[in-house]
């Protein structure tokens, strides 16, 4: 699956991105399951909210970050979550 | 066990709280112990708080709310707004049995995030004759409303010998009522589930066949919807990785109160399972004789003491291997390395013989009256 660059991403209404105080993690919640994020990878979700996409989020990130050159890993990343169902388009 | 080093111990992460054995459905592979009816009493309402607070506080994030049926908990929506308030993710795990839009609501407002429903088959014949109750119709209503409602749609079937055959229409139901996760269980043979092995248990071909069929479906749904297969570990090589190990991530409570390393855990001899009305959920998890006794490698017996792929099964179920070999300390008979391993291959020619039996004897319901037979 890949991302469509033209439509905003949001987080899935069907999975829970919530800080755990105990882990000192970022998790995503689900029924019956649990992955554990890390920090990258949740900054990245966190973005996800119905109003960005890809390229606004690769640029804020690059700037929350102070770096560059991040679309590759965070489009390689968004795709994964895509087809884990943790975010969608539409 | 003696010398088990207390900063080892991980603190829980899923919370299984079976809030009543109560339960208006029979079914003959309930897990519920066979002597359920036996235990009574129930905790409270501010008893369950105080339990799913100090889970929480402990760790655990992933609550599920089960039983018997939960629904028969007046309280339930109260429960479930506490635990959503404590950041728990809240999973309903029910028959849809008493269920109706406005509970399902009135749940919603709480904050429950999703719910489980089971349903025994996709006949209205078989389901109705498996769960003992007229509930078909109503199961099926109830999932599309869980739909309706927003809510994450896990449908659950347990698979054995009397629905297997209808592997193609339990697929092309999950697919109409819009499933978004399908959970095929094939049946674990504990509580009433063992009593009824002869009865439940199919062969070899069966397995393979619906397997085959389910593997394909999966693939054809990839993106759309997930399918949890739970395998049948009689005809495995290797048991299952019981609980991912005694102690380390799973914490249930009993109706009454006891807390149990795993829900058929009641069944082992000198466990001495504390309760929650005695002890903290701090104190259970991490002092308790019970959640220490199988904790680690120490009490492990060959072959799995020196085997290299312990830490990968953990020597598998404590109560398989009790309920199959009488010493919970065993290696699960389930592994082809079980000096003990006969015993699987007899309980599968055992059912073998049962199906082809002229006169098959009827299996034995999950009922209050049936379980007296047991205490
Ligand atoms: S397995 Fe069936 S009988 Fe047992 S608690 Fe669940 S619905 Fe009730
Ligand atoms: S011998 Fe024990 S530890 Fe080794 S594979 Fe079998 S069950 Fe697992």
């Amino acid at each position: 699956m890949t991302i469509n660059p033209d439509q905003p991403i949001s987080f899935s209404r069907l999975h829970r991105l919530q800080w755990e105080e105990a882990q000192q993690k970022h998790v995503i919640l689900y029924p019956e399951g649990m992955v554990e994020l890390n920090q990258s990878s949740a900054a990245i979700l966190q973005m996800c909210d119905g109003t960005r996409k890809l390229a606004e989020i690769v640029s804020d990130l690059e700037n929350q970050f102070a770096a560059t050159g991040l679309h590759n890993d965070i489009s390689a990343f968004l795709e994964v979550a895509l087809s884990n169902g943790w975010i969608q388009q539409h | 066990m003696a010398g088990y080093n207390n900063t080892n111990i991980t603190p829980p992460r899923w919370l299984l709280a079976e809030l009543t054995y109560a339960c208006p459905l029979q079914c003959p592979y309930c897990s519920n112990p066979l002597d359920y009816a036996k235990y009574k009493t129930e905790l409270s309402t501010d008893d369950w708080k105080r339990v799913f607070s100090q889970a929480r506080q402990l760790g655990a994030v992933q609550l599920g709310l089960s039983g018997g049926e939960p629904l028969t908990r007046q309280d339930l929506p109260e429960l479930v707004k506490h635990a959503r308030d404590l950041g728990y993710y809240t999973n309903l795990i029910t028959s849809g049995y008493g269920m109706d839009e406005a509970k399902i609501m009135q749940l919603k407002d709480a904050g429950l995030d999703h719910i489980q429903v089971s349903i025994q088959a996709s006949s209205q014949e078989l389901n109705d004759h498996i769960a003992g109750t007229a509930s078909f119709e109503h199961k099926k209503q109830v999932a599309h409303l869980v739909k309706k409602h927003g809510y994450p749609m896990v449908l659950c079937v347990v698979i054995h010998r009397e629905n297997i055959h209808q592997m193609p229409e339990i697929l092309a139901m999950a697919e109409e009522l819009g499933a978004d996760y399908l959970e095929l269980a094939n049946t674990q043979y504990y509580g009433w589930a063992h009593t009824n092995r002869d009865l439940l248990l199919p062969t070899k071909e069966q397995f393979a066949e619906a397997e085959a069929i389910a593997q394909a479906f999966k693939e054809k749904v990839a993106g759309k919807m997930k399918i949890y297969y739970v395998v049948p570990d009689f005809y495995e090589d290797r048991p299952k990785a019981c609980m991912n190990g005694w102690g380390t991530t799973f914490l249930t409570i009993a109706p009454d109160g006891v807390a149990l390393p795993c829900h058929s855990a009641r069944e082992l001899p000198g466990l001495d399972c504390p309760n929650v009305n005695d002890d903290s959920i701090a104190d259970i998890w991490y002092e308790s004789k019970a959640f220490n006794f199988f904790r680690g490698y120490e009490w492990m017996q060959e072959p799995c003491r020196s085997c290299d792929e312990k830490e990968k099964d953990f020597g598998g179920c404590r109560c398989q291997a009790y309920l199959l070999t009488g010493d919970m300390h065993n290696t699960d008979p389930v592994c082809s390395k079980s000096p003990k391993h006969e015993v699987i291959t007899q309980a599968i020619n055992s059912a073998k013989a049962t199906a082809l039996a002229a006169d098959e004897k009827p299996l034995l319901f999950r009922n209050s009256k049936n379980s007296k037979a047991f205490y």
